[in-house]
């Protein structure tokens, strides 16, 4: 058989690698190439200009505008997402206590288990149609109609979610959270399910509360979880393309009100398909990638901890 | 931020914290438990049924609106449909997302089960044989993974437009491939790493080669994992919107509109498609999340185990 086995694995590797280098992988590095030129994107006539497009990026206010954008997206949508996703998925596992003993979720956690996890499946289409609707900026908005009836706001002056250039951002990081934090509850509720509940039932014999036998037992074990959640939610806090670009005002994708709610990809995507400047965008993309590179890197250096084998 | 306002109002009119209050009063009196549990008990039975309800409301509440008046809508959120007609329904089929929801499955009826061949093959090689290069390769897939789609999207768009490929069914169809392999790959190379290797020696033994081993043998012990990948792929695909938004615009006037689900239903609701129209708009987001629904519900276990087993290993 030896003899045959080159053949075959050639056979089966060259469709799948040759499509994966075409549309993926070379694309990736010409991004890099492009980004040192002053390609206009239409014609192959480009200039080499160095790092002239990196030096334009970081004066121009729109783009650093942007850029804070997405960092303060990167500090809140991780935090917010993982604590609340921690906290169903300890109450769903774990945090119940029966009447005869022993350790459980709290009554219905399937239910609210299907429940939870359904918008991660809900495209981002239905999520900016949803949201168009939820956001309105007045009463027949689901929101503000929710507020009004509570007395919350008043029906004459209803909060203008996506014109508000103070709230639009948080608005839109609302959504990622709505829709991100069943899929960590289930991750972190898989990872909780592999902790012997012995450990459990010990520390229940020796009195502890539920938030002890959380932050004492439950977090330290799920470490390595809520380090890999840590990384992805980063990756989506770089995007934001489709919710800026469906929800917010602006012409060639969102950004507005006066880019208040301006991410980097949308600019990106403006430069490239609106103002036709392919090279500047190219550098974007790179800046897009570094960052994320960079902040992988740091999460998992900063948060590194010993294992804990059991 | 809009929610904390939400949930402290909603919660209270739910009427959650009365009830549970008075069943969990005794947690403190069963001894050396810690006198927090009562508050944190109504506590967070409370929030997990307000975030249950902040899930399905708005839900429910936009299939509703697909049953009201433009009118209604405009009115008030708490307007109630006065006749359960289907018009709206049929007025969105008809405004196009009859032709995006075809669109979408002609384009899927060929990327996803091309993402499952092409990924198991490369992940059964790459699981399977020793050769020189196989590490650089499952790398070379693994990391793509990681990279944002935006480092490619600009050259991306030029190199399918250069292979004539722009807006047509068999460009998205290669390209969808192409960004579902790495996920594909990486779980299948897992998968197939799992299988015992007895049967494929004794298949070997029998005679059988090497690519009908594969596709007799170890493919149909893989369905598990294949129903697993599939299901993330074809969730994944139906939802996808930065790919065919860059790929799927019209070229000419004569071009015909071959927008996928997601991205002719985010067209619709932002030029005046539906101005005037919120119900059909309401309507159309039914439908296109219908299909989802029932794919979810149906493999809920696969669903979640698929899409969350990438970030556990």
């Amino acid at each position: 058989m030896q003899h045959r086995k080159y053949p075959f694995i050639a056979g089966f590797l060259v469709l799948p690698v040759a499509l994966y280098l075409i549309f993926v992988i070379w694309p990736y590095l010409q991004t890099i190439g492009y980004s040192l030129t002053d390609w206009q994107g239409q014609s192959q006539t480009m200039n080499f200009v160095g790092i002239d497009n990196y030096k334009a990026l970081f004066s121009d206010d729109v783009f650093m505008t942007a850029l804070t954008h997405n960092l303060l997206l990167l500090l809140f949508l991780p935090v917010i997402t993982i604590l609340l996703a921690l906290f169903f998925a300890f109450m769903l596992n774990v945090g119940g206590r029966g009447a005869v003993g022993g350790v459980q979720g709290v009554r219905g956690s399937a239910l609210y288990k299907v429940i939870f996890f359904f918008p991660q499946v809900l495209s981002v289409a239905i999520l900016i149609v949803l949201f168009g609707a939820v956001y309105r900026s007045d009463g027949a908005g689901l929101l503000n109609g929710v507020l009004i009836k509570l007395n919350l706001v008043s029906a004459a002056n209803p909060v203008e979610w996506l014109n508000d250039p103070d709230l639009v951002l948080w608005a839109l990081l609302a959504i990622q959270i709505w829709a991100g934090v069943g899929f960590y509850l289930v991750l972190f509720s898989a990872a909780m399910q592999s902790i012997p509940k012995d450990i459990y039932e010990a520390a229940l014999l020796d009195g502890a509360a539920r938030t002890q036998t959380f932050f004492k037992i439950t977090l330290p074990l799920l470490w390595d979880s809520v380090q890999t959640a840590w990384v992805y939610i980063s990756i989506f806090a770089m995007d934001f393309f489709a919710l800026v670009a469906g929800l917010t005002q602006g012409t060639a994708y969102g950004g507005g009100p006066d880019h208040h709610s301006e991410v980097m990809s949308t600019y990106l995507m403006r430069n490239f398909q609106a103002f036709g400047k392919s090279g500047y965008a190219c550098a974007m993309g790179v800046v897009i990638l570094l960052l994320t590179l960079i902040l992988s890197a740091i999460t998992l250096r900063v948060s590194r901890r010993d294992r804990i084998e059991f | 931020m809009s929610t904390p306002i939400k949930e402290a109002g909603a919660g209270a009119e739910a009427g959650i914290p009365v009830q549970s209050v008075a069943a969990t009063r005794r947690g403190p009196s069963d001894g050396a438990r810690g006198g927090g549990d009562g508050v944190l008990n109504v506590f967070s039975h409370g929030f997990l049924a307000l975030w249950a309800v902040m899930i399905v409301l708005p839900l429910v509440w936009i299939v509703l609106g697909s049953f009201k008046t433009d009118a209604q809508i405009g009115g008030s959120a708490w307007a109630w449909p006065a006749h359960w007609g289907i018009d709206a329904f049929t007025r969105a089929w008809e405004k196009g997302i009859g032709g995006f929801f075809v669109n979408t499955l002609i384009v899927m009826a060929f990327s996803v089960p091309l993402t499952m061949l092409f990924g198991s093959m490369a992940a059964y090689v790459l699981a399977r044989y020793d050769f020189p290069g196989n590490r650089f390769i499952y790398f070379l897939f693994v990391g793509g993974a990681m990279f944002p789609v935006y480092l490619a999207l600009v050259p991306l768009f030029f190199m399918v437009r250069n292979l004539g490929m722009l807006n047509t069914y068999q460009g998205l169809i290669l390209v969808y491939v192409a960004y579902s392999l790495p996920f594909t790959v990486f779980f299948m190379h897992s998968f197939f790493r799992t299988l015992p290797t007895a049967i494929h020696e004794a298949a070997v033994i029998d005679g059988a080669s090497h690519s009908r081993v594969f596709f007799q043998v170890m493919l149909p012990m893989a369905k598990p994992g294949l129903l697993s990948v599939g299901i993330f792929n074809v969730l994944g695909q139906w939802n996808q919107y930065i790919l065919p938004v860059t790929l799927m615009q019209p070229q000419s006037s004569t071009d015909p509109d071959r927008s996928m689900l997601a991205q002719g239903l985010v067209n619709l609701a932002l030029t005046q498609g539906y101005a005037g129209d919120k119900p059909a708009l309401f309507a159309g987001m039914t439908i296109a999340m219908l299909p989802v629904l029932a794919v979810y519900l149906s493999f809920q276990r696969q669903v979640q185990s698929g899409l969350t087993a990438g970030t556990l290993k």
